[in-house]
């Protein structure tokens, strides 16, 4: 199929029908809105249902029945939605349900502002919810990545039987690029049929019950060790990750995700011409977050760069990987600021000429 | 079986022959079993999903031989409102109490009931949160004393208890509400009827149908069964009339002012 220029919330929407998932239940918040109204009138054209739900609480509930019953199911909202969600996905969690949420963040906190943030780190790869439990957090850097890794969110919910998040800037969600769907692409796993799932019980397998409560200690322990177990191999097997300049010198090695680390791109080719190296690792999963490859890119510069949009979420997880082997500074925009190339190349010299002071204890 | 005999009695198909956790005297069990009845006499047990919810019937999922979901607390019409809307062709029913349908999920079944989702609710209101210990519920009737309201509900303070049969009759969107009793036992089967006739609406795909179904909380009111079964008559029915409130050709009684 030919490229398409596409809004990110569109080709969002039409990634998940060309990936099967015919149900979406949504709220209104901007800057999400597209992806709702796109699918409002595409997926009664391709027999979907569309339904907007009266909150953020009832659609993600609404995409509970909905995966319980064995269909793939999405739902999209913005950072104070996803709040409200909260309860859900702790329960889609601990029912071990398949479903994609995307999070087109906004600045917060709070009611916040609309502009694009990168805040919701913690709520993403932290929980968010109650309990023990982890979901699979999917970060897109341009409009063409996000549509494949909506396509890959539902192949990895099915095939762990966990909520994946797709979790985009809100530049992710407004910015125009060209997209291509292939029509070749084939499922990231063998994906086993859902016996599990709720659809009425004919006595030819045991009863399905979608369900998160186990009143006995023994037996709710044993459950969190099960999951504790699938969140193990996803460490193992799902982490994603993409350098830049990370086969040559380098001094300062940074480390963003989404939209910031193509700003970042800029910065370092900048100061590449000034004969300054820079390097990136831009982490793809920030749930399972590259640990490794963080530790080691960080053993070959002389200091890290973590920059976000926020005031220092993901620089927790470089602080563990680099585990004080190397002197780690910040740089962050919030209130729905962006990052300037100018800016992250500034703050590299700074690292660089002592200018700069390191964190400690983010 | 002798030959020549039938069956004129028996335990129903769609209830697990398994002990609940119900109180002494709590009529959970009755309407337990009617809703079992109801979905074998129709003969959609098979493609039948429940929605429990969380309060006394959150372990309902154990006793209906359905498949089941488990909802969070007041969410159960929109869990049902994601299965119906994913396999239109399953008959979806949510089991709910009052703190859990009144309260806490008040907005999932307005919505629910205003788009007209067409699944089938049975909401039990027994006047006050049983599983949690005996709180004030919004059904707790003025006087009432429970664990929160130890001198008695106080209207001046917290309002009148809620009458949802007669909120959602005045949607207008199409559908059946009713509401009916179990104190006894001619209210039973006139209760069985409702449910009878709220999922065959469901079954025959023409609206979103609703059953109050005013129950007993021996425990947590602090009376003998049978008085529990007085106090329905005497202090409920009253301010909660049984009947019909609306179906999708029109009411049969006129709800009472909201």
């Amino acid at each position: 199929m030919a490229k398409k220029l596409m809004k990110g919330c569109e080709a969002i929407g039409e990634a998940a029908i060309r990936a099967g998932c015919k149900l979406f239940f949504g709220y209104p918040i901007t800057p999400q809105n597209e992806i709702p109204e796109y699918l409002s009138h595409r997926l009664p054209q391709v027999g979907g249902t569309f339904v907007q739900a009266e909150s953020e609480v009832g659609a993600s509930n609404m995409i509970y029945g909905a995966a319980g019953a064995g269909e793939r199911v999405f739902t999209s909202s913005s950072s104070p939605g996803i709040s409200l969600m909260q309860e859900a996905v702790s329960y889609l969690a601990g029912a071990e349900l398949p479903v994609v949420i995307v999070n087109i963040m906004r600045a917060g906190p709070g009611l916040g502002g609309i502009l694009p943030s990168q805040a919701d780190y913690f709520q993403a790869t932290k929980g968010g919810g109650h309990g023990d439990f982890n979901t699979l957090v999917l970060a897109p850097w341009s409009v063409q990545e996000a549509a494949d890794l909506v396509a890959d969110a539902f192949d990895l919910a099915d095939y762990y039987r966990n909520p994946v998040y797709v979790l985009g800037d809100g530049l992710i969600g407004q910015m125009m690029e060209p997209v291509e769907f292939r029509e070749d692409r084939k499922p990231l796993k063998d994906l086993a049929a859902k016996t599990w799932a709720s659809t009425g019980w004919k006595g030819d397998r045991p009863r399905a019950v979608i369900n998160s409560l186990y009143l006995d200690a023994d037996t709710l322990e044993q459950h969190n060790r099960d999951l504790q177990a699938k969140y193990a191999t996803i460490r193992r097997d799902e982490v994603r990750w993409q350098g830049y300049g990370l086969d040559g010198d380098y001094d300062v090695l940074i480390v963003a995700y989404g939209t910031v680390a193509r700003v970042c791109l800029t910065a370092m080719e900048e100061l590449r011409e000034q004969g300054i190296k820079a390097a990136i690792l831009r982490p793809i999963s920030l749930y399972p977050f590259p640990y490794d490859a963080v530790r080691q890119a960080s053993a070959r510069a002389r200091a890290v760069l973590v920059v976000e949009l926020s005031a220092g979420q993901m620089i927790q997880d470089v602080q563990l990987a680099v585990a004080e082997t190397r002197p780690i500074h910040f740089h962050g925009r919030t209130g729905g600021n962006l990052v300037s190339p100018d800016e992250a190349a500034a703050k590299v010299r700074e690292v660089l000429d002592g200018r700069s002071q390191e964190v400690r204890n983010a | 079986m002798p030959s020549g005999t039938q069956p004129v009695f028996s335990y129903p198909e769609a209830l697990r022959d398994v002990t609940t956790h119900y109180c002494p005297g709590c009529t959970h069990g009755v309407i337990h079993r009617m809703v079992a009845e109801v979905l074998d006499e129709l003969g959609v047990r098979q493609r039948t999903v429940g929605v429990s919810p969380v309060g006394c019937a959150v372990l309902s999922y154990n006793y209906f031989a359905a498949d089941m979901q488990e909802a969070s607390h007041g969410r159960a019409p929109a869990v049902a409102t994601g299965i119906k809307r994913a396999r239109p062709d399953l008959v979806v029913f949510t089991y709910q109490g009052d703190g859990d349908l009144a309260s806490i999920g008040m907005s999932e079944i307005m919505h629910c009931a205003n788009r007209g989702e067409k699944i089938t609710v049975v909401f039990v209101n027994n006047a006050i949160y049983g599983m949690t210990g005996g709180q004030m519920a919004p059904t707790t009737m003025p006087g009432q004393i429970t664990t929160t309201s130890p001198l008695g509900r106080d209207v001046s303070l917290v309002g009148e208890p809620i009458r949802m049969a007669e909120i959602l009759s005045t949607l207008h969107t199409p559908g059946f509400v009713a509401r009916g009793a179990v104190h006894r036992p001619l209210e039973s089967v006139k209760t069985k009827d409702l449910l009878r006739r709220a999922f065959t609406y469901q079954v025959e795909g023409r609206c979103f149908s609703l059953v109050e179904i005013l129950s007993t909380c021996p425990t947590n009111w602090g009376l003998p069964p049978h008085e529990a079964c007085e106090w329905v008559e005497k202090t409920m029915v009253p301010y909660y009339p049984l009947g019909v409130f609306k179906t999708p050709d029109g009411g049969d009684r006129a709800p009472r002012p909201l």
